[in-house]
């Protein structure tokens, strides 16, 4: 990278690497669309449409943002502590479970008390499932990229076994047609709506609100710094007394916590107000649980910064599905775009982190030298003890923005 | 219940148990070769679906299920290429990158399924080779001895890459590259060259391996391989890096399924269970992992990215 861009100029192209990536895919799925003979101009003009065209698509933008900011903060939580968690899909299901659960057997209580106690549950569900593999990788050194992935294989199947067993919507038996769906849940349950419209809920908000609470945990807490510490390195923390186990422990559930959460919002403030599979975790979550962690990467790790990069990838789920349908080609090919996205903001990612580390932050790029990238720094045990006042923050790199 | 583990059900469930590890295994052993470099492909999975529609469509076209399985075998070495590319030269974060190339799989595989077959339509499997004399072994020869080509072919893949990986010059530079890459670089083996090799050979046996798959089933579904792709990676946990142990791990997970199987076709267990009884794979991964994982010592670079010079 040249040294002669200023700060400013180098920063500018930092932060707008992981848009240009997402502009890259998108090149990529026009040549894709041309192969399948639609028309790609077309194609991408209902996209942008779709998504940020007019009051009803911003609000599906929104709504759609809604679970990956959730997944996402809950990324940067453990990702900040060193510990990648791929499980949030399981943990979305989780969450949506035990909401579920919750709706269906709680006795009848007014509003006030059941939308709070649904989401409760549904943060319980997730967490718990977050839980599970920070204890394997604290305790029994699990890899937590494989437990994760597990556990969303387990939440997949426990989820199509309750909706097609315990919990299916009676009508759905006197029917016959046994769609894998629970009965409509209790309705002092439903999320309350803002603005007068009919599907702008709350769960935007408390998504927002759980960000800010997430950048005030990680930089003006206690428990912050020892997440942060842990994640720059376990040895370091380790040498001044943080409880490394039950930190990274922590890390994990609060992050399945988040997802949870979101799974509970999915559930409760859908406009079918049941929960519904179709057998994948893709039916129910939409692939939030993988979207929310490039949100996580596309926000530069950072919880503020996670809210408007989720609301760009809300959109481009939103548009992917107004295009789909304008030039009439298989869903399947949502996926596959998806997926590029993320190929492309992860391939991206570490020349951001490279040009930041230009900034003439010493200790920045040595550590991104390690070669260990943020994942895997901690565990190679050899990362330079954190220097100067404002260093504690990951090796690999992101701004912070605590100095901004 | 003693009508259930008659000899008989016994032998069947081992010959298919055979039969369903060998897609595992190959997807494992190419991941072992990657993993020994220090590069985790968490895209196998998408990789085995994008090689199972190949493979499938080829046969449907060809009515060869040998130019099937090549075809899956060429489409993995492209991926295999591409994830190079992604992870060794671009240096993404290889526990996320991965899942995009499995979504990608995921979606590229059903659409063109979508677009170029529409309905499922059989095809050709592959033929069984009786091996001469031992086949006729009573129970023995239907457990080992009665399978196609190309499960014999898996599983002598085994020794062989044990060969490559502890007996070659070759083999050697992945084990150098993946522990301490500095130090083979000093040595003037070319770190980036070794991993590139690695993930070609890692992905066209993951291509391969849905080949196989969809080739054996006769058959290709969106989501064919139902996560598989993530098992084998998690089955080079379990093998500790090593050709032999992930075979073991293959063939018991080729039990595994085996068993519940035949456990429902005998309706032992209900069909309203049936998606409980898929959740034990993932559970049972995840057990062995807890057990395995303060036993055996990955590869040191695992995942790290190496940058020269620094």
């Amino acid at each position: 990278m040249s040294i002669d861009l200023s700060k400013r100029q180098r920063r500018f192209l930092a932060y707008s690497i992981p848009v240009l990536a997402v502009f890259a895919a998108l090149v990529f799925g026009a040549l894709m669309l041309i192969l399948l003979g639609a028309d790609p101009i077309e194609g991408y003009s209902e996209m942008f449409l779709g998504a940020f065209g007019s009051g009803d698509a911003l609000i599906a933008t929104i709504l759609k943002a809604t679970p990956l900011l959730f997944v996402g903060i809950g990324i940067v939580i453990a990702f900040r502590a060193n510990v990648i968690n791929i499980g949030a899909e399981g943990q979305l299901v989780l969450g949506g479970l035990f909401a579920t659960m919750a709706a269906l057997y709680l006795p009848e209580m007014p509003a006030i008390v059941m939308i709070p106690l649904v989401l409760i549950a549904g943060t319980i569900g997730g967490a718990i499932w977050g839980w599970i593999p920070g204890v394997l990788k604290a305790y029994y050194s699990v890899n937590e990229i494989l437990s994760t992935i597990m556990l969303n294989i387990v939440a997949v199947q426990l989820m199509a076994y309750l909706l097609r067993g315990p919990l299916i919507d009676p009508a759905e038996i006197e029917r016959g047609t046994r769609i894998p769906q629970t009965a409509r849940l209790a309705e002092s349950a439903d999320l309350p709506l803002l603005f007068g419209s009919d599907r702008f809920h709350i769960g935007p908000l408390l998504a927002v609100l759980c960000a800010i609470g997430a950048y005030y945990l990680l930089w003006r807490t206690p428990l912050g710094f020892r997440l942060r510490a842990v994640g720059l390195s376990e040895h370091a923390a380790r040498y001044a007394g943080i409880p490394v186990r039950r930190t990274i422990t922590l890390a994990l559930t609060m992050s399945g916590a988040l997802a949870g959460l979101g799974g509970a919002v999915l559930v409760f403030g859908g406009e079918s107000h049941r929960m519904v599979t179709d057998g994948s975790t893709l039916g129910f979550t939409g692939g939030a649980g993988f979207n929310g962690i490039v949100a996580a990467l596309l926000g530069g790790l950072h919880p503020l910064w996670t809210i408007p990069a989720s609301f760009l990838f809300g959109g481009l789920i939103v548009g992917g599905q107004a295009l789909q349908r304008a030039v009439q080609v298989p869903s399947a090919l949502i996926v596959a775009l998806n997926g590029l996205v993320v190929i492309f903001v992860v391939a991206a990612d570490r020349y951001r982190a490279t040009l930041l580390a230009e900034d003439g932050r010493d200790m920045v790029a040595d550590a991104d030298d390690e070669g260990g990238g943020e994942a895997s720094a901690a565990s190679s045990g050899v990362e330079p003890a954190p220097r100067g006042t404002d260093s504690f923050r990951p090796t690999g790199t992101y701004d912070t923005g605590d100095d901004r | 219940m003693s009508e259930v583990f008659t000899v008989a059900v016994l032998v069947a469930v081992v010959a298919s148990a055979i039969r369903l590890a060998v897609p595992l295994l190959l997807a494992s052993l190419g991941e072992t070769f990657g993993q020994r470099s220090g590069v985790l492909n968490l895209g196998v999975d998408g990789i085995m679906l994008l090689g199972a529609f190949t493979g499938y469509y080829a046969v449907l076209k060809t009515g060869n299920v040998w130019v099937g399985l090549l075809a899956g075998l060429v489409i993995g070495l492209f991926l295999g290429l591409a994830s190079a590319v992604i992870a060794v030269t671009l240096k993404a974060e290889q526990g996320i990158s991965g899942i995009g190339i499995y979504l990608f799989g995921l979606g590229m595989s059903d659409l063109l399924f979508q677009k170029l077959v529409g309905t499922p339509i059989p095809i050709d499997t592959f033929p069984q080779v009786d091996v001469p004399i031992l086949s006729s072994i009573p129970y023995i020869g239907e457990m080992f001895f009665q399978h196609s080509m190309v499960i014999y072919l898996a599983f002598a893949a085994v020794p062989l890459a044990m060969f490559v990986i502890n007996r070659t010059t070759f083999g050697m530079n992945i084990r150098a590259v993946g522990e301490y890459p500095e130090a083979a670089d000093t040595l003037g083996v070319s770190v980036a060259g070794v991993r590139y090799a690695t993930q070609l050979i890692g992905g066209s046996l993951a291509g391969g391996a849905g080949a196989v798959l969809a080739i054996s089933l006769g058959i290709f579904q969106q989501n064919l391989t139902n996560g598989a792709g993530f098992i084998a990676i998690a089955l080079v946990y379990f093998g500790a890096w090593r050709p032999m142990g992930v075979m073991a791990g293959a063939l018991l997970f080729g039990f595994i399924n085996a068993l519940v199987l035949e456990l429902k076709t005998l309706e032992i267990i209900p069909r309203d269970l049936s998606n409980l009884a898929a959740m034990a794979p993932a559970i049972i991964t995840i057990l062995v992992l807890a057990f395995a994982a303060g036993r055996f010592k990955a590869p040191a670079a695992l995942t790290k990215p190496f940058t020269r010079g620094k």
